[in-house]
């Protein structure tokens, strides 16, 4: 009951942390905001680990295998891209010197 | 748990945060993506400790698992063009909520069928919890996927009855779910569990399909803030600090940047999930309107004004922009009239491109500068004193008739760019067609203000290019 009460407190901080934190993101960044949160969620490959490591027959070593591929996925694509989308955004300054130029 | 890998997991999620805190300017973005890749990799490094990796043979089915992953991932992502990336977000998203779901049933079938697992009441609604929402996710972002990809289902596909046939599927999984609860009183709980999440593949399904175009990227949001929940819901399954504090975070964050996009649509997502108005909008307006004049002008003729009269210049870009992959010719326009010393802005409407901030993205990667980017709020006071806004495959985001307290229309109350107020008004469109939300914009018909180009966004911009380096 402790450990269940505890995951509930750390649960409901997060939650009000992911609401502060998102609010104050300008509309230029949403883009990359929401691929780079898309591939936080990736984190559930540390389940998928977890869960393959402990897989204990033929049907849940299939599964887990499945799951740990999908996550690997969801990480490396989503931070990958997201690098790629923020790697354009070009600072002003650089601009002028290339007018310079 | 192991103390190391707890803290590691602390370490990780602080980075987590950090990383989403520095997203919020365009000076740290970049940097914070690193810091949240660091995070992930501290974070798996660490759980490399606390799964019972006891055989060599799971050691390797982990690392081939994850290193085939990460190469199709990798390629994917470096491959992609910036356009397509909302179905790109999509398909990760999918793939990150099958993996929660997969984690989730793998664990339930290890408690019930091989018993190798202990069962606790938490566990198991922990457990229908990340099926549910990790399936629909699943299926809702494939869908999302095949609709943004043109692949199929474009539009909003309807059938009668569809709200009825959700409730259905939904009071199903609850029922099956009530079911498992009870210790299968009724029916096999794993088999139960197999049935939920063929219904939850269906709710996905029928979830998506209604939705349009245009309200695609309320959905992936939607959906993405779904996958952290169902990460989350795993967390509480596997007893697993990490997801819980990281799932919870996305799931959050992503409620609430959907609620910021369908507010900026001027849209309650209640109306979207429940489809309909889209379809039935359509048709209003144009019809009588099709007589009335317009000022149509030629390229060269908005070259010379440009060229010979405006000083400020605000351009803003739409959809159909992006539809054209018009991006470079905007960027030489904006060179173009920069090099006779002219100021240009950029005017971006929160839900300008296929999802929010998209615009921003495709012309950053055309050359744009981001301080040249305003969103609504900034652009509006600079329309007031600029001499010409050039609407380039946009027309909801620019309509007047938006503000109009006597009309009702799909748009009414959402925020507008106020392009009215720039001494000319120049429109690059294919046509007087109304748009995604079918309003019939009365600046089309102000033939002393507004020009309009009929043209492919594309030509056009190359054709109003020529035009002012030769005037």
């Amino acid at each position: 009951m402790g450990i269940l009460l505890a995951q509930v407190a750390i649960l409901v901080v997060a939650a009000f942390l992911g609401f502060e934190l998102i609010s104050r993101v300008p509309s230029l960044l949403h883009t990359p905001l929401m691929s780079a949160t898309n591939a936080i969620h990736g984190i559930v490959l540390v389940g998928a680990v977890i869960s393959l490591a402990a897989a204990s027959d033929s049907f849940t070593t299939v599964i887990g295998m499945v799951a740990v591929v999908f996550g690997a996925i969801n990480v490396v694509g989503g931070f990958w891209v997201t690098n790629r989308m923020l790697g354009m955004f070009r600072p002003p300054v650089k601009k002028v010197k290339k007018r310079e130029q | 748990m192991q103390v190391a890998t707890f803290i590691a997991y602390l370490v990780a999620a602080a980075l987590f945060i950090v990383g989403i805190r520095r997203l919020r300017a365009p000076e740290t973005a970049r940097s914070g993506n690193t810091l949240a890749t660091v995070g992930m990799v501290i974070a798996l490094v660490a759980t490399v400790f606390v799964a019972n990796i006891d055989e060599v043979l799971s050691g390797v089915q982990i690392l081939a698992g994850v290193a085939v992953g990460s190469v199709i991932g990798a390629v994917a992502a470096q491959r992609v063009q910036m356009t397509a990336m909302p179905q790109m977000v999509a398909a990760f998203n999918g793939v990150g909520g099958a993996t929660a779901a997969l984690v989730a049933l793998s664990e339930f079938y290890q408690a019930e069928a091989l018993g190798t697992h202990p069962e606790t009441l938490v566990a198991t609604i922990a457990v229908l919890l990340s099926v549910v929402i990790g399936t629909v996710s699943f299926a809702g972002s494939i869908i999302a996927f095949t609709k943004l990809q043109d692949l199929a289902l474009t539009g909003s596909v309807t059938f009668p009855l569809q709200q009825v046939v959700n409730a259905i599927i939904a009071l199903v999984i609850v029922g099956l779910a009530v079911n498992i609860l009870a210790g299968g009183i009724l029916l096999d709980p794993l088999i139960s569990l197999y049935l939920i999440l063929g219904a939850s593949i269906l709710l996905g399904v029928l979830f998506v399909i209604p939705i349009g175009g245009a309200d695609m990227p309320i959905v992936i949001s939607l959906l993405n803030s779904f996958t952290g929940l169902a990460a989350a819901a795993s967390g509480f399954v596997l007893n697993n600090y990490a997801l819980i504090i990281s799932g919870t975070l996305v799931g959050a964050s992503g409620t609430v940047l959907t609620r910021e996009m369908s507010s900026a649509l001027g849209r309650p997502l209640r109306k979207i999930i429940f489809a309909g108005i889209t379809a039935s909008a359509t048709d209003s307006g144009g019809g009588d309107e099709e007589d009335r004049p317009v000022n149509d002008v030629s390229a060269g003729a908005v070259g010379e004004y440009l060229s010979d009269e405006a000083e400020k210049v605000v351009i803003v870009p739409g959809y159909g922009l992006a539809v054209a992959q018009a991006q470079g010719p905007m960027y030489d326009l904006m060179e173009a009239l920069e090099a006779q010393g002219k100021e240009v802005f950029f005017g971006i409407h929160p839900v300008a491109g296929r999802m929010p901030g998209h615009m921003n993205v495709l012309l950053t990667e055309a050359g744009v500068p981001y301080d040249k980017l305003y969103d609504l709020e900034d652009i509006n006071p600079e329309l007031e004193d600029a001499d010409a806004a050039i609407i380039v495959g946009a027309n909801d985001v620019v309509n007047p008739a938006a503000n109009d307290p006597e009309q009702d229309t799909p748009i009414s109350g959402m925020p507008v760019l106020e392009v009215e107020n720039a001494e000319r008004v120049i429109f690059v469109k294919r046509s007087l067609s109304p748009g995604f939300a079918g309003v019939d914009n009365p600046l089309f018909y102000d033939t002393d203000k507004t020009m309009m180009l009929f043209s492919d966004a594309k030509q056009g911009l190359q054709e109003i290019v020529e035009a002012v380096k030769n005037g």
